[in-house]
């Protein structure tokens, strides 16, 4: 018997979870409705530089970096076993397709981040 | 028999591998009272219209766990379903879903027994122990830790509402595991170490995707989606911590 590597993306799909459960919703209320149309919240608050001060700070860095990699992570996890659930019977090639994504947009959230400064 | 005069249709999955080559449907009339379960409309059949049907069954009253089929695509015991809850509509019968069929409503479930066998299913004592030394005493705490997942009667529903076993039978699958999680939570019991492998293996627990069908169709209240949830924080923490813990640390 072979031990399964699941409980990596297990954890991290949980993770994402969790957080999209807590915080997913109102962050697309907030940064989708409420800021944007300047109804709950003032325009500016999205505005260039305002976004770019909150990604200099490290607090900011770690935010985003958290939101984006767990997010990526939990969803391409579901993705890859609703592939499974509606019949198509993922093998090592949407694995990849699926989890090398996540990966990819993690490392290049982080080389992102890094370079804004 | 008081037959009443009401009369029911049942269509029941035939497979009779001598004469056919797949599974075809037969109707068979059924006089039936309110009283009466599915299993004694199959009974029915079987004395009075058609000695050739075969099904399982033994006790009549949900505690063998044999009489398991899809009713009306629902897996349910026979002996605890009733033919008036369908009336005045056919009730349809088939053999559990996700097994072979061995012949009509009967499936093949050598794959269970197999899993069954592989989850060690018994006290294994920490070191043998002499009838002189008399019985394990349990208190009526340590027992509630584990009684919910004794109950199981190994009907198989459960295996039939999994569609992740309906994909891939590789999985350990709800029932084995809510034994397997019974047996570990027994204080008289040290095998845990010896049943969790198969736990952590690639036929364990995170085959699951957490429908939770299997704990809505067992008849007895076992939970075991419960079970393989539990078991799959218990086995994430050891796929991580196991470097950091020592060998039996936990117990
Ligand atoms: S867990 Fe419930 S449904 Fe599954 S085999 Fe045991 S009694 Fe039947
Ligand atoms: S006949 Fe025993 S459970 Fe139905």
């Amino acid at each position: 018997m072979k031990r399964s590597n699941a409980p990596i993306f297990w954890a991290l799909f949980g993770a994402g979870g969790m957080l999209s459960a807590l915080i997913g919703a109102v962050l697309v209320f907030i940064t989708g409705i409420a800021a944007p149309s300047g109804t709950f919240l003032p325009r500016e608050m999205l505005s260039y530089s305002n976004v770019l001060a909150f990604s200099q700070h490290w607090a900011g860095k770690g935010f985003l970096f958290i939101i984006i990699a767990l997010f990526l992570w939990h969803s391409v996890h579901r993705i890859f076993h609703t592939l499974h659930d509606i019949g198509i019977h993922a093998g090592t090639g949407a694995k990849l397709i699926c989890y090398g994504s996540a990966l990819t947009g993690t490392l290049a959230a982080a080389y992102a981040l890094l370079r804004i400064g | 028999m008081n037959t009443g005069n009401k009369v029911i249709t049942i269509e029941v999955l035939r497979y009779r591998p001598e004469q056919d080559t797949a599974p075809v449907a037969q109707e068979y009339i059924v006089p039936f009272t309110d009283d009466m379960s599915v299993l004694q409309g199959l009974q029915y059949i079987k004395d009075e219209l058609d000695g050739t049907l075969s099904f399982r069954w033994s006790c009549r009253m949900a505690i063998c766990g044999s009489c398991g089929m899809m009713i009306d695509s629902v897996p349910k015991l026979a002996c605890q379903t009733f033919l008036r809850d369908f009336y005045p509509n056919t009730v349809r019968v088939e053999a559990l879903a996700h097994f072979p069929i061995e012949r009509d409503l009967v499936i093949v479930m050598d794959d269970f027994m197999e899993k069954l066998d592989s989850i060690k299913p018994y006290i294994i004592p920490e070191k043998p122990r002499a009838l002189s030394e008399g019985e394990y005493l349990q208190t009526p705490a340590e027992r509630d830790l584990y009684e919910q997942f004794s109950s199981c009667i190994n009907c198989l529903l459960c295996y039939a509402a999994c569609p992740q076993y309906g994909l891939n039978s590789n999985f350990i699958g709800p029932g084995a595991m809510a034994l397997l999680h019974r047996y570990n939570l027994d204080n008289r019991d040290s095998g845990k170490e010896q049943r969790m492998p198969l736990v952590h293996a690639e036929e364990g627990v995170f085959n699951c995707t957490a429908v939770g069908y299997c704990s809505e169709v067992c008849p007895k209240k076992v939970d075991p989606a419960n079970a393989v949830n539990i078991n799959k924080t218990e086995s994430a923490s050891d796929y991580f911590l196991r470097f950091v813990t020592p060998k039996g640390a936990c117990k």
